[in-house]
């Protein structure tokens, strides 16, 4: 095939895609106009079904909480293969923490870097359990706070070294917690199917004020659960990619 | 039908309208700057201020829970493990 004719057939794909773009967008509603009834109908009914004011986190882990188990098992997938692909292999060797090139001048971690990472740890703990814990409340939920939850550990990384961030997470403990994490989601709705209701359905005490930590059954132990899977998902992946930047090298060992 | 609720922390519809087109002009232009630099560890940093640009257009459009997702995972997660990958490719080049 030429470069001319290769060029012909971009411009057409393209202006095919151009052309079907264009009349999508045209059957937009306009912005800011939202056709409804579906959104509508959550913001009337939400509060008063589950006593969750975080109404999103009540269509996250409740209305559509069986898309949310399909999400979860993703990541957990993810983390897996991640955690497959970057082990050690045959013809690679583990060493030590040092630099490859012998001779040269590792730069020291600045103390900036280390105070600032320091100072952080314990308020990015707090505000990642405080997400993961206060989804029923508030705009936050599993997801957001077991992210921030995993920074927490690359702040330890940054603020000391490899060695102290892998024994504030060792691999068999975070694998445990995803473990823990993702089958409890899946759990949680199986017992609804061993009560005899649909799965996932909210079967726990809804709470009687509208808006307070206790309330919303399911919810906020789903997004406890999020947290936990999401924390120990994002620590492995660091972890491993650590351990393939630090320690693993080409060669038999 | 609108849901309009008006608070003393309401910002008038003038405003929000102005906060809304500068900021997705700001993502326009940051999404645009990604694409054009051809230094990895430089494109990457820039990455993650795009995270944080999106994660102010999606607080702009109302929607805070997006809005954490997106600080966490595109302004830390990822350039994080993108940075960890660049570091991994570098040491076998050399």
């Amino acid at each position: 095939m030429t470069p001319t004719q290769r060029r012909w057939i971009f411009l057409a794909g393209a202006a095919g895609l151009i052309a079907f773009y264009l009349w999508g967008l045209s059957g937009l509603p306009g912005f800011g106009h939202y056709p409804g009834p579906y959104g509508f109908i959550i913001n009337r009914i939400a509060v008063g079904q589950t006593n969750a004011t975080g109404v999103v986190s009540t269509v996250n882990f409740d209305y559509r909480g069986f898309d949310t188990v399909g999400e979860e098992f993703i990541l957990f997938a993810a983390a897996a293969g991640v955690a497959t692909v970057l082990r050690r292999l045959r013809h690679e060797r583990e060493q030590s923490a040092t630099d490859e090139a012998a001779g040269r001048d590792v730069p020291a971690t600045s103390g900036a870097v280390r105070m600032v990472a320091l100072l952080f740890t314990g308020p990015v703990v707090v505000m990642g359990w405080w997400l993961a814990s206060h989804a029923q409340t508030n705009p936050s939920g599993g997801f957001q706070g077991g992210v921030v939850l995993a920074t927490a550990f690359v702040l330890i990384y940054l603020s000391g070294e490899f060695l102290v961030f892998k024994k504030f997470s060792p691999v068999d403990l975070t694998d445990v917690v995803e473990a823990v994490g993702a089958g409890g989601f899946a759990a949680i709705g199986v017992s609804a199917v061993a009560m005899g209701l649909p799965y996932l359905t909210d079967f726990l005490p809804l709470g009687t004020v509208p808006g307070a930590v206790s309330s919303s059954g399911t919810i906020a132990l789903i997004s406890f659960f999020v947290g936990l899977e999401v924390a120990a998902a994002f620590i492995l992946i660091i972890g491993e990619l650590l351990e393939q930047t630090l320690l693993i090298r080409q060669g038999a060992s | 039908m609108t849901l309009a609720v008006v608070t003393p922390y309401t910002v008038p519809v003038g405003l929000m309208d102005a906060l809304q087109i500068t900021i997705l002009i700001l993502v326009a232009a940051g999404a645009t700057a990604v694409v054009l630099i051809r230094e990895l560890v430089r494109q990457v940093l820039v990455l993650s201020v795009y995270g944080v640009l999106l994660a102010v257009l999606f607080l702009a459009f109302q929607a805070p829970d997006v809005t954490l997702s997106e600080l966490t995972v595109g302004a830390v997660a990822l350039p994080v493990i993108l940075l960890l990958t660049l570091a991994k490719i570098r040491k076998r080049e050399e």
